[in-house]
């Protein structure tokens, strides 16, 4: 069992408050899944400028990674730190290099994502502390989505939580279990992707960036995952812009979504919504089984 | 909002839930009750055996009402999934929509949403009537063994999959009929069974011959001998 939580900000006035109601909806789910934590939040991105979130640093660790980013990025390169996550930014012609000096940098460190808005964090513990640990209450942005985690299948470990992150500003939460993920990895693999764990959900977000970096729509390339992809899930998927949900056809993972005029909010249970402003006059709805649902900022 | 007099208040931002269901739970317990602040937690008001008259302000989670037996309660909002399920009598009136499996396995009783109704709405049910004003989900009424199950919209896929002997009523399109179920006469005592069943649930704007009828073919439960030999 997991919880996820996805909120999507349409009135520009309210994206200030994205950390803080973002934090509280991952609280309430805490009860499906208080092993572990994750979210990716989007902010505003800088023109020429990208962000890259990576995990597993330490006191010991964090000398000769920023010395060793630093070298590789040049000038006008940050490195923000956030308990065992640092987000750097970089220009993004360096892509390719620092991507290239994270993966072999070893010493436990990982990288988590990448893109012009998102930032990703996860962390063992309570959703509550995990949020906590990294200030998400102040977070601010567009949109966000998260996922509590209950282990049911593997170890309780930060590779195993969610979100996973796999294309530029792209991240995927996923309430189920998938059956033919090794068959769509070996395929993936082939087909030039690298991941970073055995999870299954890694791989249906593998799925979707294949699908994105082909030149689908969001939304075309969740029409095709419901042809590939064999299993339960509900997920929600973000990308820079936008922000999706589908459910397999038995759909038998829950899901309950709000509307406002002011933003578009999905859970896995009602009470998620508890605290979002305006919920009284909301259209709360549940999403059909093998129905896209997208929403997008303009670019 | 009733307003009646000695309504008895109860808010869930002051009080715990398990205070709220053994209060109404306790042997005695009677008169209206209206239930402030749910923000949509579970099992509210549920295993109710006394004839109290419950409304809940707001959203509800999961199994709202599950198990009823002779109270009627009111839901203002929306019900998570398992609204009512395994109810034995009494009454529940969800204004908003229902999750999945809304009156599972429910022996008697009656349930009304005005909205729609999620996946498997009516699941193994036993005796209720359910009635839905909206449109139910993929494999709703899944092997119905007896009652009634009245969609004034739409009903989705595999609708009556496996059915025993629950009579169903749509009013809408049929996405698709699951194994062994099949379209059967408006008989005169299926019309005056469905115009009972409208009265009842306070549908007075759509008339019973504006139904199709949906029932058992009975040829999956019955032991057919020429199967004799797969055994």
């Amino acid at each position: 069992m997991c919880g996820i939580v996805g909120l999507f900000i349409k009135n520009p006035a309210l994206q200030p408050e994205l950390g803080r109601l973002t934090s509280l909806m991952l609280k309430t789910m805490t009860e499906r899944g208080p092993d572990s934590a994750g979210f990716a939040v989007y902010g505003s991105p800088a023109s020429g400028q990208r962000k890259m979130t990576v995990r597993g640093i330490s006191a010991d660790n964090i000398g000769d990674f920023e010395s060793g980013f630093l070298k590789a990025a040049g000038g006008s390169a940050n490195v923000a730190k956030h308990q065992d996550h640092v987000v750097l930014t970089y220009a993004s012609d360096l892509e390719p290099a620092i991507r290239a000096f994270v993966n072999g940098f070893g010493h436990g460190v990982h990288f988590a994502s990448s893109g012009e808005s998102i930032e990703l964090y996860k962390g063992v513990g309570l959703p509550e502390e995990v949020a906590a640990r990294f200030d998400l209450e102040k977070m601010q942005g567009t949109h966000a989505i998260g996922h509590t985690r209950m282990a049911t299948e593997s170890a309780v470990t930060i590779a195993g939580a969610h979100p996973f992150s796999t294309g530029p500003d792209q991240c995927l939460v996923h309430n189920g279990s998938l059956s033919n993920h090794n068959t769509l990895r070996r395929r993936l693999v082939n087909e030039g992707l690298t991941f970073e764990t055995e999870n299954d959900s890694e791989v249906a977000a593998g799925y979707l960036s294949w699908r994105l970096s082909q030149g689908d729509k969001l939304d075309q390339a969740l029409e095709s995952s419901l042809k590939e992809l064999d299993g339960f899930y509900t997920f929600v998927v973000g990308t820079r812009e936008g922000f999706a949900v589908l459910r397999d056809p038995v759909a038998c993972k829950p899901a309950v979504m709000a509307e406002t005029d002011d933003y578009v909010a999905f859970a896995s249970e009602y009470r998620a919504f508890a605290d979002l402003p305006g919920i009284e006059n909301a259209k709360v709805f549940e999403p059909e089984p093998q129905r896209v649902y997208h929403w997008e900022h303009a670019a | 909002m009733s307003g009646a007099r000695n309504t008895q208040f109860f808010d869930l931002g002051t009080s715990t839930l398990r205070e709220l269901n053994s209060t109404l739970q306790k042997e005695g317990a009677e008169g209206a009750w209206e239930i402030h602040n749910p923000a949509g937690r579970h099992s509210l008001a549920v295993g109710l055996t006394n004839p109290v008259s419950v409304t809940i302000d707001g959203h509800a989670g999961y199994y709202a009402a599950g198990m009823n037996q002779r109270a009627n309660v009111v839901i203002n909002g929306n019900a998570g999934q398992g609204v009512a399920e395994n109810m034995m009598s009494g009454s529940v009136h969800v204004k908003g929509n229902a999750s999945s499996s809304a009156g599972a396995t429910a022996h008697g009783g009656l349930l009304v949403i005005d909205g729609d109704a999620g996946a498997r709405c009516g699941i193994s049910m036993k005796g209720a009537d359910i009635i839905v004003r909206g449109s139910v989900g993929h494999m709703s009424a899944f092997m119905a063994q007896s009652g009634n199950l009245v969609v004034c919209g739409d009903a989705g896929e595999a609708l009556g999959d496996s059915l025993y002997e629950t009579r169903i009523f749509v009013r809408g399109t049929v996405k698709g009929l699951g194994a062994d179920c099949e379209e059967k006469d408006m008989t005169p005592e299926d019309l005056q069974i469905l115009t009972g069943l409208l009265s009842k649930g306070g549908i007075t704007d759509i008339k019973a011959d504006e139904f199709r009828r949906y029932g058992s073919a009975r040829k999956l439960y019955h032991f057919r001998v020429d199967n004799a030999s797969e055994y």
